[in-house]
């Protein structure tokens, strides 16, 4: 393994970017997968492709014993998953502790003071920024999911412009048919695309017919994990 | 067992930097890859082990069991720069005489940093 290989793997998780190292278990040959695209010692063919694909999105490392009977290991590079949520309320503090034992870094963003107050989220990352400045900073990449609580539109609608503009794998919205459709016109009217606005799961969550707030979040991170972990199609 | 529980904790950049750290110092040094598992194996694929020419080593294959076979493999690598596929049985009597619950196989892909 080459030392240069290290600071590259260093530089693609300062940067969000999901890699797959894949080695050659007869000879140690090697080759880098980012992107789609791979550069190195051994030649990537649509089956090591696709393997890759598969194992980042299970987040799973594994060996492959490619049809030219070289066996290789793939070794998966992705970013930390992220979880997003606009509104410290009170799913908000089901959907921390929940998300967080599923392996999620989880960020409550509320610029209202009382609601994200350490008390209410006790050892949860809070912060008091406005959702889109907050987001900003944040850059939600593809291992992060955008939840919105917080019903208003001053707050959800700023967070809604960020998650459609970054990478980010599932973006919630909370509230009704008739609140997601009110939401969808604001949405037209700010010139995002159908297509775009389609990534919005809204009502939020798989239907479980969760009524506690704890359920709801268990709908949520449900879905989450289904966008998650489903191949696209 | 108390150096194990921590080296447990070490990311694995933590483990990558001081890899490249120890190379950089001039030493040898030998990175342990675990690349399958059957069974109960403590640690998943992909955790890995660093070992220097010196016999310093950081990060875990297992929780214990077989880094001292790894280092000792991880000498011939670092002299020979020819990696080697290592293939662990983990006993259930040896197992049991590290306090491990784990009984499974464990492949281990050992390489020389360059």
């Amino acid at each position: 393994m080459d030392r240069a290989l290290i600071d590259t793997l260093a530089a693609a998780k300062a940067d969000h970017q999901p890699v797959v190292v894949v080695t050659d278990l007869a000879d140690g040959g090697k080759s880098l997968i980012e992107n789609g695209v791979g550069i190195g010692e051994i030649a990537i063919d649509e089956e090591i492709l696709a393997a890759s694909a598969e194992a980042l999105r299970n987040d799973k490392s594994r060996t492959l014993d490619a049809a030219d009977g070289r066996r290789l290991f793939l070794h998966v590079f992705n970013p930390p998953l992220r979880l997003f949520v606009i509104g410290a309320v009170h799913i908000a503090q089901s959907l921390a502790p929940i998300s967080a034992l599923m392996g999620y870094d989880v960020t409550v963003i509320d610029p209202r003071t009382s609601f994200a107050t350490a008390d209410r989220f006790p050892g949860v990352k809070l912060t008091h920024e406005w959702p889109d400045e907050a987001l900003t900073d944040l850059k939600p990449d593809a291992r992060s999911a955008i939840v919105t609580l917080t019903h208003d539109p001053k707050l959800d609608d700023p967070a809604l412009h960020s998650a459609l503009n970054s990478e980010c794998f599932y973006i919630g919205c909370l509230g009704s048919q008739r609140t997601h459709a009110l939401r969808v016109k604001r949405l037209q009217q700010a010139e995002f695309s159908n297509v775009q606005i389609d990534r919005i799961h809204g009502p939020v969550g798989l239907n479980i017919g969760a009524k506690s707030p704890p359920e709801i979040a268990i709908s949520i991170m449900a879905e989450i994990t289904s966008r998650l972990r489903r191949s696209a199609g | 067992m108390a150096a194990d529980a921590e080296s447990l904790m070490i990311s694995s950049e933590e483990v990558m930097r001081q890899a490249a750290s120890w190379k950089d110092a001039g030493k040898g040094v030998a990175i342990a890859t675990v690349v399958t598992t059957w069974g109960s194996s403590p640690r998943p694929v992909g955790s890995q082990l660093i070992v220097s020419d010196l016999q310093e080593m950081l990060g875990s294959v297992s929780g214990g069991c077989i880094e001292g076979a790894v280092v000792t493999e991880a000498q011939d690598v670092i002299s020979t720069g020819v990696p080697k596929l290592l293939d662990f049985s983990i006993a259930d009597d040896d197992a049991r005489a590290v306090g491990l619950a784990c009984g499974g196989k464990v492949e281990v892909f050992v390489e020389r940093l360059t």
